[in-house]
């Protein structure tokens, strides 16, 4: 892994890098993530004297996870707005962060590229920028949280995912749109379909006024206010609406599926 | 006589006895669990994104990576708030929150932490609390509540976000939550040196009496 190296642009904080470097550790290395806790769980969240091997203990917390995401979408009001911020409160610079450096970062032609739309939707064509540029925008101010803890303030401008919805005919009673990206090894995660419908759930063309940058996602991210950063995708190519559950890049690492704000 | 004195043992009230009942042992040690469970996987958390200048060994926290330290941290949350809930609920109801923490002065805060410094500390009757053990157990049941609100804050800052308005903010919530563990650490210790020191008081909390 020769790639750790300076910073590629300012905003880049070192040790954000050094966490990525990590993050980037080969799967079965990851995945061996309850071993150090095996015997703990044996103890604990299984009564009685039994030695318990580490796969068990980790169908426990995957099992209580998909009860997270059960308590998590009771707790979901589709009507409770994310804060919102002046203008003079965003982050600057704003962090990049990904499971790569910024010079593995997709570099996408915003003239090749098309929106591929599929799934249970009316109209399956795919979609240029320049007709997608012509949908109306809107403007938020809020908060991005990751799911190591730390948080910035982000000015993110664009199309409600709901109208977009509604324009290719979407059937809005299935339960995901599930969404693929341009990242190396291939970059996906599902959305739930109440939260796709929330007001401030965006299709983003713009940061901070301007196109999105490549740090950002160009041509395109999906803005998820009530979710955590990881759920918030860029450098979308494409989404599909369905009723299967087809797994996300950190959601089948074991990040919480639901992972709502 | 020997009967006599037998019956004389019976006369004397089993409650009298007891000086932590059972509700109070079970529900002290699957806190213990609880705790020791957030605190490990909350290390792991924390090293994700520092809020100071230093992180936890791996040696000493759970889940190996963010991923499977968050599994652990919001799986033993249930067992906290479950078991902390059916405590405080027992511990007012019962009226042994009144009768064993209150009233707290500050003289007598104060006499009794020099009587423990120079160890003069009287144990004899462990069913009564000093006033810096009223003082400490009075304190740790806030940092409890205290520590699961501003967690619930970092958990849900969009669905409770008026908890973490109350906090200050998503950020400051952070160092709220991060205090407050520090403090839980900080008694633990204590706690457990005092338990050794005074081993019947550790007896008390396994078997009751």
């Amino acid at each position: 892994m020769g790639r750790m190296r300076s910073l590629l642009i300012p905003s880049v904080d070192r040790k954000l890098l050094v966490k990525d470097a990590v993050k980037a550790m080969p799967d079965l290395t990851r995945r061996r993530f309850i071993s150090g806790g095996a015997s703990l769980g044996a103890l604990t969240l299984l009564t009685g004297c039994d030695v318990v091997d580490s796969s068990s203990a980790e169908e426990v917390l995957k099992r209580v996870s998909k009860f997270n995401d059960a308590v998590q979408a009771w707790m979901f009001n589709p009507d409770a707005l994310a804060p919102t911020f002046p203008e003079s409160a965003v982050t600057k610079p704003f962090p990049f962060n990904a499971y790569y450096d910024l010079d593995d970062a997709p570099e996408v032609d915003g003239k090749d590229w098309k929106l591929e739309v599929r799934g249970l939707v009316e109209n399956n064509k795919p979609w240029t920028l320049e007709e997608l540029y012509r949908l109306p925008q809107v403007k938020q101010v809020t908060r991005h949280i990751c799911v190591e803890g730390w948080s910035a303030i982000g000015s993110w401008t664009g199309t409600p995912l709901r109208d977009f919805l509604k324009i290719v005919g979407a059937d809005t009673r299935a339960k995901y749109v599930w969404f693929q990206c341009a990242d190396k090894d291939g970059y996906n995660s599902p959305l739930d379909m109440r939260t796709a419908l929330h007001p401030q759930t965006q299709m983003t063309f713009k940061f901070d006024d301007k196109i999105l940058t490549r740090p950002y996602g160009f041509p395109m991210k999906i803005r998820v206010p009530t979710k955590l950063g990881f759920k918030n995708p860029k450098y979308v190519i494409s989404m599909e609406v369905t009723n299967d559950y087809k797994g996300g890049y950190w959601e089948d690492q074991g990040y919480n599926s639901f992972s709502g704000s | 006589m020997s009967s006599l004195a037998v019956s004389d043992e019976h006369a004397t009230p089993m409650a009298a006895k007891i000086i932590q009942p059972a509700w109070v042992r079970v529900a002290h040690w699957v806190n213990a669990v609880a705790m020791i469970l957030m605190i490990m996987s909350g290390w792991q958390i924390y090293n994700a994104s520092p809020l100071f200048n230093f992180s936890f060994s791996g040696s000493i926290t759970l889940g190996s990576w963010l991923g499977g330290a968050l599994l652990w941290h919001f799986a033993a949350m249930w067992l906290l708030m479950v078991n902390g809930l059916v405590y405080l609920t027992l511990g007012l109801v019962t009226g042994r929150f009144r009768r064993k923490l209150l009233p707290i002065s500050p003289g007598g805060v104060i006499a009794d932490a020099r009587a423990a410094l120079t160890f003069k500390l009287a144990h004899d009757d462990l069913s009564t609390y000093n006033y810096v053990q009223k003082l400490l157990y009075a304190g740790i049941i806030i940092v409890g509540i205290v520590i699961v609100l501003s967690g619930l804050s970092i958990w849900k800052p969009v669905q409770l976000q008026w908890l973490t308005a109350v906090f200050g903010g998503y950020d400051i919530a952070r160092y709220v939550h991060f205090t407050c563990m520090a403090l839980i650490v900080a008694f633990l210790v204590i706690h457990v040196a005092l338990a050794v020191l005074v081993p019947k008081s550790l007896r008390a909390m396994i078997i009751g009496r």
